[in-house]
């Protein structure tokens, strides 16, 4: 409605984004530029690209007919790991991002507390699984101890920092409620907060579980137990019947628990 | 205000309620301390008794820094973003016409097409680009080349779930309109869906690069090049102060790309 009529009765789309011509062709420019820079700088050597189609081929046949059999040893010592990291690591991510969320809550903790918590989240959520996986591994040697301990504390940030917005956009009116029956501060939390958060805590939870187990096949690879180090080795080895059973056995349990957590969480919210 | 002649009170829940609680607790105790058994069967506790004084090693060897490194880093650095950036590309390239596939009101045919697509999606995000980086430097040879291709491939479930959502909550009225006036069924997308989703799809772009920025800095673990790459070749000769100016600059990198995206993102939606 806002553009004007002139003489030619020729209607011209209006931009969606960027308003400004000068803006949409600095941009556009600029991009382009970004992009040849980009392109010629990825050194690509064609050849072993062309020898590699082979192998690709020997790998899509690989998925299609997948080996379950002759590493299933491997596979389920690999599963097993993967699994019980996944559990164990979510539970201890809960309880540690319990307190740590609603200390990072604006209108339940002092602000000292406040500042320590949200230390915490940040430092949690600023290093990728796999690095953190890296230190542990170094420091607490190999095996599913590390990956347990790495998906915990990546937990950690995660939860508490989705904890502690949601309690931060808990009704006040509540919290007032049964803070004017004289309810102390623990009181408050326990009649208040937690009925209103519980819920999408465990939704959260659930939702995290998911993410821990896709992670959990991945930290194998720098040596913190799971199926991702069984992985490593069948791709090492030129397995592909094999690896691709693993993806195969990795992709139906992802589907399995996100479509369970999904069922879950809409049940409980 | 009480009266004091019956004795029953106020209780936060049913005798029923409380009890089918208590059983879903003992359970799920019970069944992360199986889990936690299983999992540290084979840990060495003397490695994990031994950490505090690993910990108080790597990191006296981690600092100072040896800044002198930096140097050496550009041109990883370069690397990294070009990996996310074209990766996204290809990934949001290949996503569009899959997620138009796999909306419910634009595919073709609910039985035969969308099933495909949506089996596309699944199987491209339950598989972590590290993985699909693993596979890719097995078939085309390490370097950039594996690296963005494996972003890519990462990328398309990502980004074609989040639109093909985007395409199904369309206001249909609009649709409906277009069409009134004659459109082809490629004029009814030009016109009447894509300016509805045209936001959401930018949002979900950026969203999606920021991912990628975090996820690219370290596929070169497995040798898809970048700063990863650097990464491993410190970490195999135990040059654990050129770790930390890693570290340092993988934290730089993904601090800016995600201010970059949440201001791109506040701009577009």
């Amino acid at each position: 409605m806002t553009s004007e009529v002139t003489s030619s009765r020729t209607w011209k789309r209006p931009p969606v984004l960027l308003k400004d011509p000068r803006w949409r062709w600095t941009i556009l420019l600029g991009s382009a530029v970004y992009l040849i820079l980009a392109i010629s700088s990825v050194e690509v050597d064609w050849f072993r690209v062309y020898e590699g189609l082979e192998r690709g081929w020997k790998f899509i046949q690989g998925f299609l007919t997948p080996d379950f059999s002759s590493r299933w040893r491997d596979i389920q010592a690999g599963l097993v790991e993967s699994l019980t990291m996944t559990l164990t690591s979510t539970v201890a991510g809960v309880l540690v991002s319990v307190p740590i969320g609603i200390g990072a809550a604006r209108n339940l903790a002092p602000a000292p507390v406040y500042m320590f918590c949200r230390g915490i989240i940040t430092l949690s959520r600023s290093f990728q699984e796999i690095i953190i996986a890296i230190l542990l591994v170094a420091m607490f040697g190999f095996g599913p101890f590390a990956g347990f301990l790495t998906l915990t504390f990546a937990s950690i940030g995660f939860l508490s920092k989705l904890l502690a917005e949601d309690i931060e956009d808990c009704d006040s009116a509540q919290i007032e409620a049964i803070r004017a029956t004289g309810a102390g501060w623990w009181q408050v939390v326990n009649y208040a907060v937690q009925p209103q958060v519980m819920p999408r805590l465990i939704g959260l939870s659930l939702y995290r579980l998911d993410i821990n187990f896709r992670e959990s096949s991945v930290i194998g690879i720098v040596g913190a137990g799971g199926v991702g180090a069984t992985l490593n080795t069948a791709i090492d080895r030129y397995e592909y019947d094999s690896a691709g059973a693993i993806l195969i056995i990795i992709i139906a349990i992802v589907l399995v628990v996100e479509y369970s957590s999904s069922y879950i969480r809409r049940w409980v919210q | 205000m009480t009266s004091r002649t019956d004795t029953q009170s106020w209780q936060f829940r049913t005798p029923r309620q409380h009890m089918l609680r208590w059983v879903g607790w003992f359970w799920l105790v019970a069944l992360a301390v199986f889990c936690w058994n299983l999992m540290t069967e084979d840990t060495i506790w003397a490695f994990v008794a031994d950490a505090p004084r690993q910990a108080s090693d790597i990191g006296g060897r981690m600092l100072p820094p040896r800044w002198g490194y930096l140097n050496q880093l550009w041109q990883p650095l370069w690397d990294t973003l070009n990996i996310a950036t074209l990766g996204t590309l290809i990934g949001v390239i290949i996503a569009i016409p899959v997620a138009f596939l796999a909306a419910g009101n634009t595919t073709p045919s609910r039985q035969f097409v969308r099933p495909l697509a949506l089996l596309i999606i699944v199987t491209s995000r339950s598989i972590n680009s590290l993985i699909w980086a693993l596979l890719l430097v097995a078939i085309i040879g390490p370097g950039l080349l594996a690296g963005i291709v494996a972003i890519g491939l990462r990328s398309i479930g990502f980004v074609a779930k989040l639109l093909y959502e985007a395409i199904e909550e369309i206001d249909e009225s609009q649709v409906e309109a277009v069409r009134a006036t004659g459109a082809s069924e490629a004029q009814v997308i030009d016109y009447a869906i894509i300016p509805q989703i045209l936001p959401a799809f930018w949002g979900i772009s950026v969203f999606r690069w920021d991912i990628n920025i975090r996820e690219s800095t370290i596929l070169g673990l497995v040798g898809a090049g970048g700063l990863g790459l650097q990464l491993q070749s410190s970490l195999s000769t135990l040059a654990w102060n050129q770790v930390t100016v890693i570290f340092l600059v993988i934290l730089a990198t993904v601090v800016v790309s995600e201010w970059v995206s949440a201001k791109v993102r506040r701009a577009v939606l």
